[in-house]
């Protein structure tokens, strides 16, 4: 826990950095008749985001912190693997929404999920899989109206979408 | 005399056959989201805000303020059953409320939480009709300084009163602020933090996308990895004559009652406060003023009236100052106020005298959102201890769906949806070091209203930061925003003269 806590404010402490010079691209000063550049704001912001990694490094040295005293691993193996397991899932359901789009890429995170991570049946998984992205659907493309990304599936949807209008 | 003429004209409103249907719906949903063990009323309207796109917008603030309602109710449920708070607002529940179910009393604590949240909702939401008009008024007068002073103020309520570790609370609102600058610049129209030249920066970060990475996937991580151990249930008798026993001895807690909502309506006022520390506070205050305080802890009705009145009143406080001044009283109705924004409200007390059937229809469903979620939480207690039975690898993955859902809505982005999970990922390992999320939410939300009151403040007076302190309201609100920014401060030097009397 204690070096996760040095890591984190060493990263948050560099992308602050980033922030100022990305915020530098326009002008952070007074510009007469208009005040403050567009560029002020984020900088100086981010110039407290800076100062704030400063001030948690010196209470990390000064063990100020409980995270900075604390003799605790940030993450042990079996949350290691739940975190690698679901974050993994969410990466890979969304990656898979731009080759076989939303209808697809939600049954396969189902199966994963509930009959591999979840040890459920079959025949549970198998009724999740197939009636969520039916509600999916109804509700998103047919009631609210708004189109979910389909990928290489997207002319599969052409008959559908004439049965509806 | 016009106050409750506009309340009426809510109440019709209110009563239009979908709204009711929506006040029905959200209070049934967050009843359930409020009772899964680590899910509140702030996930739930986060992660369902996209999904009110179908209705007008009176509609989905009044279906979103149910849900809030719903899940306030709700969160007792899981403390006292399973002994794990359903939210932090109920975490005082479970000090008398897991006792009293360990002890066979599971309905008595049930029915005891569920009153005192009805309590709590009406005299929140009565003081909220009673001071919603005369603030909104006041607020009228506000101009751009007054603005930029009220937001600061919101910011340093977290700093004194939020309770985190203060360098942690501010870099969370400065990256949230950071946040809501990317886009393209107010005044010059020039691209600004466009990171990479990707060209979903351009449109800005939603503030939903951080919302729901926050507390949609962030949180469901979180409680995935808390929840490890394993959980032990208490049985629910649940007859008429239990229930009417539990009704006769809940009269002796009415002062409780009262002392809880109308504590946790002041505090939920706050900004940082809100209702987890309004019903801390509360139960504290029951405690101390008891004459049996050493049974506190062991199963005392009033150690769960008291946090139950006050988190329900709280949450009717913190909508105070979002509807009338366009700041959030809690993460919340943070939300609320975005979603006000995408449906093209201005947050802030023009929508007083601009949209009154927005306004009154809102409060007038708080009413009718209050009695429904006593009922349906009365007559469906057996039911919502059946889906705390339900095994979380069938929730979490269908929370996982409408996350992403939820997230692509709004915006129709692929971008979006992977910069929500880059969010969710980055703000559970900053979670588990300390770091609030709450400060960072409500900053992405104020940022884009807080940088042109701040740049119109310093154009107006030539850029001297005096101007906040040479108008009347400006400077009042700025020595209240001083006042929080300098209560840690305070505190420490209290310790250390405490500290140096008993040394000596």
């Amino acid at each position: 826990m204690r070096m996760a806590e040095l890591v984190m404010a060493i990263v948050m402490g560099v992308f602050s950095l980033y922030l100022m010079r990305k915020s530098a691209e326009l002008p952070i000063g007074w510009i007469p008749g208009e005040g403050p550049g567009g560029g002020a704001w984020p900088f100086w912001l981010a110039a407290g985001m800076l100062l704030c990694c400063i001030t948690i490094v010196i209470r990390w040295a000064k063990r100020l912190t409980p995270e900075s005293r604390s003799k605790e691993v940030y993450m042990d193996a079996r949350g290691l693997r739940l975190f690698l397991l679901n974050a993994g899932a969410l990466t890979a359901m969304i990656g898979l929404f731009h080759i076989v789009g939303a209808y697809g890429a939600i049954p396969l995170f189902l199966i994963f999920y509930l009959r591999f991570m979840g040890h459920h049946s079959w025949r549970l998984t198998g009724t999740f899989a197939a009636v969520t992205p039916v509600i999916t659907f109804l509700f998103f493309e047919i009631a609210l109206q708004k189109t979910l990304p389909k990928g290489y599936t997207d002319p599969l949807f052409e008959p559908i979408f004439a049965f509806f209008y | 005399m016009e106050t409750l003429s506009l309340l009426l004209n809510g109440f019709a409103i209110a009563f239009e056959p979908l709204n009711l249907a929506l006040i029905i719906g959200g209070c049934a949903i967050g009843l359930f989201i409020g009772a899964m063990p680590g899910l509140g009323s702030v996930n739930g309207v986060a992660i369902l805000l996209p999904m009110t796109f179908l209705v007008p917008p009176t509609g989905a603030i009044i279906f979103l303020g149910a849900i809030y309602y719903g899940a306030m109710y709700g969160g007792a449920i899981s403390s006292i059953m399973l002994g794990i708070p359903g939210a932090s607002t109920a975490v005082a529940t479970t000090f008398d409320g897991r006792p009293l179910a360990l002890k066979g009393e599971a309905d008595k604590a049930l029915i005891a939480a569920a009153t005192a949240s009805f309590v709590g909702g009406s005299v929140g939401v009565v003081l909220f009709t009673l001071f919603a008009p005369p603030l909104a008024e006041v607020a009228l007068t506000f101009g751009a300084p007054e603005i930029f002073a009220l937001m600061l103020m919101a910011f340093a309520t977290f700093i004194g009163l939020g309770g985190d570790d203060i360098p942690k609370t501010i870099f969370s609102i400065f990256i949230g602020l950071v946040f809501g600058a990317v886009g393209l610049d107010i005044i010059s129209g020039e691209p600004r933090l466009v990171f990479g030249d990707i060209p979903g920066f351009f449109h800005g970060i939603n503030f939903l996308v951080l919302a729901i990475g926050i507390y949609g996937i962030a949180e469901m991580l979180w409680v995935i990895e808390s929840s490890k151990g394993d959980v032990m249930m208490s049985k629910a008798e649940v007859s008429v004559a239990r229930t009417l026993n539990a009704l006769a001895e809940l009269t002796r807690t009415w002062k409780m009652m009262l002392m809880g909502s109308f504590l946790g309506y002041f505090v939920g006022i706050l900004p940082a406060a809100g209702a987890t520390p309004g019903s801390l506070m509360a139960y504290g205050v029951a405690k101390t003023v008891a004459k049996d305080p050493e049974t506190y802890g062991k199963g005392n009705l009033n150690g769960v009236v008291a946090p139950e009145a006050a988190n329900n009143a709280a949450s009717t406080g913190a909508m105070l100052p979002m509807l009338t001044l366009g700041i959030p009283g809690s993460p919340t109705t943070a939300i609320l106020l975005g979603g006000m924004v995408i449906w093209g409200l201005e947050p802030g007390p023009l929508v007083f005298t601009d949209h009154p059937d927005f306004v009154w229809g809102f409060i007038a469903s708080l009413y009718v959102a209050n009695v429904f979620a006593l009922l349906i939480n009365v007559a469906f207690i057996p039911a919502f201890i059946a889906v705390l039975k339900m095994p979380f690898t069938i929730l979490a993955p269908i929370i996982f769906i409408l996350c992403i859902v939820g997230g692509f809505v709004p915006t129709m982005d692929m971008h979006d949806v992977w910069l929500m999970l880059v969010f969710g990922i980055v703000g559970y390992l900053m979670r588990k070091l300390d770091y609030p999320m709450a400060p960072a939410v409500l900053a992405i939300v104020l940022g884009p209203l807080a940088e042109p009151a701040l740049r119109q403040s310093l154009l107006i007076s030539g850029g001297s930061f005096s101007i906040f302190f040479t108008r009347p309201f400006a400077a009042v609100i700025m020595m209240f925003a001083i006042g929080f920014f300098l209560l840690p401060v305070w505190a420490a030097v209290r310790r250390k003269i405490a500290r140096r009397r008993e040394a000596s």
